[in-house]
């Protein structure tokens, strides 16, 4: 083999990657806080809102599942600036993460909330408590538990998925990456060592969102 | 006939021929054809488009209209794209290329170079408004730029810490983040401003410094050097009588660079 390997640019270009792991735990950070929030918003606005806010919701949730993320991405923060909304990139890009997300997520959860029998919604509602109190306290968390993993999945998915958000120049893990390849011509070395550290980064994000599941949901599998 | 025969005929053919190629006198076949061919660009603003009548227009055709003139021939434009505006010179379709044609060396091995008749820029677009003469001036600011190109790395060089320099994976997203207000500033080509300014955004860009220039050259056929001389002395001409001041003006609303 011909080509000699040099890692040499860790050592100049170290800062720059530690950066992008800061950025995209950042962003995965908020982006499934608030993705997971719009999925139970939205699940909880199907069963209670009146039909032209549940047809809303439906669109929303069509929409985003049936178009590119670079598309939504590149729509907040190219599009919406021409109709006065200007927004940061970092911010632009925890809003289509999040609201990415929350469309995933608001059909991953629909599921576990149809998984939840008739009979606990009867229980519930036996024991004086109203729908909405039944859907708070009854349906919601057997349904996270149900759904945690493969909302931890979907999550995941999104981390990775959040490369795609060095386009609008987010200084991320993938930003950093390709900076330094176009400084370094280096792109064998750089792209393995990110795509190690997006390995790494991965397996953080299920561990942080295990523990999650077992001690706010008291999950007991593996997610 | 087998392949190889074939192939040895045709090899054959080409050594006959090429010695009889070489010593054709280029400028000696223009003045006897009176026709001048000139390769221009067919889509690049504002060096050579396709005007309203549908014949090719800009600073290419005009610098190529005036070399004709002094050649005393008729103007032939053949409008050509980027790739193949060498080909088109190899295989003689044209005498010369006058199309945006910048020098390096794969392009030295293949076709010969008369002088530059014109320059493109890297440049620091923002708005009309903005106070920005120099890269001092870009403190506090955010400036978007395509990254790994050229202007990436002078800008990178020039700017101050503070100011952000947000880099873009293609020129269409490092314009639009001007455009949408995303930055104070833009370092780009002014060819890539030329064409974006000519479709009337909202936001127009201008040009505040220069990052560097880089020349555009006369392409001639390899070993045609009686060619190239004649077009040197009419591109000098074409510098002391004011004729390419004019055209630069005209089209580019800028003076020739100062060290023509």
């Amino acid at each position: 083999m011909s080509y000699s390997f040099d890692f040499s640019f860790l050592a100049n270009h170290g800062e720059m990657i530690l950066h992008g792991i800061r950025v995209t735990l950042i962003l995965i950070t908020v982006g499934a806080a608030l993705g997971l929030l719009t999925a139970v918003a939205c699940n909880w606005l199907r069963m209670f809102a009146p039909a032209p806010v549940r047809a809303l919701v439906t669109l929303y949730v069509e929409f985003i599942r049936n178009t590119p993320f670079l598309i939504q991405l590149f729509f907040i923060f190219f599009g919406l600036p021409r109709i006065g909304l200007s927004m940061s990139e970092t911010t632009a890009a925890v809003l289509a993460m999040s609201i990415n997300l929350g469309a995933y997520g608001t059909e991953i959860l629909r599921a576990g909330l149809q998984a939840t029998t008739t009979g606990q919604w009867e229980a519930g509602l036996s024991l004086g408590m109203s729908r909405n109190q039944t859907f708070w306290r009854v349906a919601l968390v057997p349904a996270l538990q149900k759904m945690w993993a493969p909302l931890s999945s979907q999550i995941v998915i999104v981390m990775l998925g959040s490369a795609t958000v060095s386009q609008i120049a987010v200084a991320d893990l993938t930003y950093a990456a390709n900076l330094i390849q176009s400084r370094t011509f280096r792109a064998f070395e750089i792209y393995f060592v990110v795509t190690a550290i997006y390995i790494l980064l991965a397996a953080l994000v299920r561990l942080v969102l295990q523990l999650v599941g077992r001690h706010l949901l008291g999950t007991r599998h593996m997610p | 006939m087998t392949i190889q025969t074939i192939k040895a005929a045709l090899l054959g053919l080409t050594l006959a021929v090429a010695p009889t190629l070489a010593a054709a006198d280029a400028l000696e076949n223009i003045g006897k054809a009176g026709v001048l061919r000139v390769a221009v660009p067919e889509d690049f603003a504002p060096y050579g488009m396709m005007g309203p009548d549908l014949k090719p227009v800009g600073y290419d055709v005009d610098v190529a209209g005036y070399v004709a003139d002094k050649l005393g021939a008729r103007l032939e434009l053949v409008p050509v794209g980027g790739a193949n505006r060498i080909p088109a010179l190899q295989t003689d379709k044209v005498d010369l290329i006058i199309s945006v044609l910048g020098k390096n060396a794969e392009r030295e091995a293949v076709i010969d170079f008369a002088n530059a008749y014109g320059v493109l820029n890297n440049s620091l677009f923002a708005e009309a408004g903005a106070a920005i003469t120099g890269p001092a001036d870009l403190s506090g600011k955010s400036i978007s730029v395509l990254r790994g190109g050229i202007a990436d790395t002078l800008l990178t060089a020039a700017a101050p810490a503070d100011a952000t320099i947000k880099r873009y994976e293609d020129e269409n997203s490092n314009t639009q983040a001007f455009l949408s207000g995303q930055v104070d500033a833009i370092a780009t080509g002014d060819l890539i401003i030329n064409a974006l300014v000519a479709r009337n955004p909202a936001r127009v860009p201008v040009e505040k410094f220069i990052l560097n220039t880089s020349p555009l050259y006369v392409g001639v056929k390899k070993g045609e050097t009686a060619l190239a001389s004649r077009v040197n002395e009419i591109i000098a001409e074409m510098i002391t009588d004011g004729t390419l001041e004019g055209i630069s003006q005209k089209w580019l609303g800028r003076s020739i660079p100062a060290t023509f």
